[in-house]
């Protein structure tokens, strides 16, 4: 390892240097119960993670169907992909699902969150109540909204139900999404919030900037950063969608609401294994992709991450 | 979830809320038109509670029909026992709890000794690469490596919670590494080696020393790891082979696969599966959102 090149120059004794220190005399030795600390999550990382997208990498490439023998056929795979509708189908929800929610979620936590912050009445409780989403199960909250959308909704309007609805059933995956992922991106807003010094509103006021005029004057560029923030874990946690989906729609009706890693995990049942496989690799890109355009936006935004 | 931001943004945050806390009594005029739009708005999250609780307390028939917002009378609580027996709780709830006291211990001891490393030796490039592979998982989110995964698990025997556990602390380990480098940062060398000069070894160091040193972290790392574990359907609904290993949250299908149409008993259900973090949430409030703000701000 490292260790090496600078094993020659250290002579002191391995219990002062063990405390390892840049800016000295070189780089002093790696105490080997180090190697022992990280070697667990290391090994452990790569046979979870690494090793199972490697053998994914792999059978992309064949024609696996899951089980049996199988053949190299090039990115066979890959172009089928691109000309497949249910796949473009399943991608084109995915990323129109994604990018409407991070819209509301950012817009109705940064409300909540000004609110919480402002001089209320029953803060804590407040704060109690919209972090309860929070600890709450993804399928068990999407059953519970499902008799709501099926059964009460439209004995409440007298419409019909969202969930049966082809051109409307994403709008309650939407809904139920946003639901759950408001109060995190609350906790992230209030510890922007909470970084604005008071002086700035009073200066601020003294201008005549009030109100509305305060928001988009103040608050909203002071924080902009966590904008940032929220869009990018918003975006790369719902790009994944499938529980919520699971209990509300199931992928419907018909396969409106199919999304990218529901279509993924079909490669399990119906016998597609290499196919989805490659469809997993592109899916992988884009999200690196997605969140790389993203991190671009921060540095261009100068937010320290 | 959450991000690394500048540090000083942590320390940004405790002092505003200190200074305005210093601010007499008299000055706070609570603003009541904000106040109301707020408690309006938490209905959004009550309604579906209380939706939940008041269909649990139904009979079949009451729940069947109507809204189901209407408050029931007489209350069934023998739906809970029904439903205690229909997704025999114990045993789901018993499964949930091993995976997520696994994951818990497993997040927290794995990635606290490998940041320890890491963060010590930080200019040798073997460590600090380490610290990019690890961090690298946040971008391979579960689909992407699913079907793979299922296959190797079942390979090897561990298509059970005990795998479910370790995935979660995979899943885990980016963010939790991520957390606790950023406070390992701020721990001084100095105490370290007054310790070392008292002939403590590496090990003694960080057991004795880092390790309690590192408690608010741990316990942010910790309720993260939890909640995730806690509340996971993916994994343990792809990875378990056996159903009747299943997890709280995976066998409240069994109310949408069969044709069914006791509302009551399910949601009798859905409650049971909620209530245990819930309750945990109020009566800790302060202390899992103190611990979840450093998550955030970190």
């Amino acid at each position: 390892m490292t260790a090496t090149a600078s094993r020659g120059t250290q002579r002191r004794a391995p219990a002062t240097d063990a405390p390892a220190r840049a800016g000295r005399t070189g780089k002093p030795r790696v105490e080997p119960i180090f190697y022992a600390f990280l070697f667990p999550a290391i090994a452990l990382f790569s046979l979870a993670i690494t090793l199972p997208a490697l053998i994914g990498m792999f059978y992309s490439v064949t024609d696996y169907v899951g089980f049996g023998e199988y053949d190299f056929i090039g990115f066979g795979n890959y172009a089928a992909l691109f000309t497949d509708p249910r796949i473009l189908s399943s991608y084109g929800f995915t990323m129109g699902f994604s990018l409407v929610t991070v819209i509301a979620v950012n817009a109705l936590a940064l409300a909540l969150a000004i609110g919480l912050n402002s001089k209320i009445k029953f803060k804590t409780a407040l704060r109690g109540i919209f972090f309860i989403p929070m600890v709450i199960s993804g399928i068990v909250i999407a059953y519970v909204f499902n008799y709501l959308f099926s059964n009460t909704l439209p004995a409440l309007t007298g419409t019909g139900s969202l969930l049966v609805d082809p051109n409307l059933a994403w709008l309650s995956i939407v809904i139920v999404t946003a639901w759950q992922s408001i109060p995190s991106a609350i906790i992230i807003y209030l510890a922007g919030l909470l970084a604005i010094p008071e002086e700035v509103y009073e200066a601020g006021s003294l201008d005549g900037a009030t109100g509305w005029r305060q928001f988009t004057s103040i608050t909203l560029p002071l924080v902009a950063g966590y904008v940032v923030i929220n869009t990018v874990l918003g975006f790369k946690g719902f790009l994944n969608a499938y529980e919520i989906i699971i209990g509300l729609t199931n992928g419907g009706p018909g396969t409106a609401t199919f999304s990218v890693a529901m279509t993924i995990f079909t490669g399990f049942t119906s016998g597609d294994y290499a196919y989805q496989m490659a469809n997993a690799v592109i899916f992988f890109i884009v999200t690196v992709v997605v969140s790389i355009l993203q991190l671009q936006l921060i540095r261009r935004r100068g937010v320290s991450l | 979830m959450s991000v690394a931001i500048n540090p000083a943004a942590a320390a940004a945050v405790t002092t505003p809320e200190a200074r305005r806390s210093k601010d007499p009594k008299e000055s706070y005029r609570p603003n009541w038109t904000t106040t109301i739009l707020l408690i309006l708005a938490s209905l959004t999250v009550l309604i579906p509670l209380y939706f939940a609780i008041a269909m649990s307390l139904k009979t079949a028939a009451e729940a069947a029909s109507g809204t189901g917002l209407t408050w029931p009378w007489p209350m069934q609580f023998g739906n809970f026992a029904e439903a205690w027996t229909l997704t025999d709780f114990p045993r789901a709830f018993i499964i949930s709890l091993l995976i997520s006291v696994v994951s818990v211990a497993g997040a927290i001891v794995l990635s606290s000794l490998a940041s320890y490393a890491i963060a010590r030796n930080w200019e040798h490039r073997g460590f600090r690469y380490s610290y990019f592979y690890l961090l690298a998982a946040m971008f391979i989110p579960f689909p992407v490596i699913a079907l793979p995964q299922i296959k190797l698990t079942a390979a090897v025997g561990l298509d059970n919670p005990l795998g479910v556990a370790l995935l979660h602390i995979m899943f885990q380990l980016s963010f939790s590494v991520l957390l606790y480098s950023a406070f390992l940062r701020s721990i001084p060398h100095e105490l370290e080696e007054s310790a070392r000069i008292d002939g403590a070894s590496t090990w003694q160091v960080f057991w004795k020393l880092i390790f309690p040193l590192l408690a608010p972290m741990n316990a942010t790392v910790g309720i993260f790891a939890f909640l995730a574990s806690w509340n996971d359907f993916m994994m343990p609904s792809l990875i378990t082979a056996d159903s009747r290993l299943q997890t709280l949250p995976v066998v409240q299908n069994i109310f949408q696969q069969q044709f069914n149409t006791e509302y009551n008993v399910a949601f009798a259900s859905y409650l049971m599966a909620m209530a245990p973090t819930i309750l945990v949430y109020i009566f800790a409030q302060r202390w899992v959102l103190s611990g979840v703000t450093r998550g955030a701000i970190k």
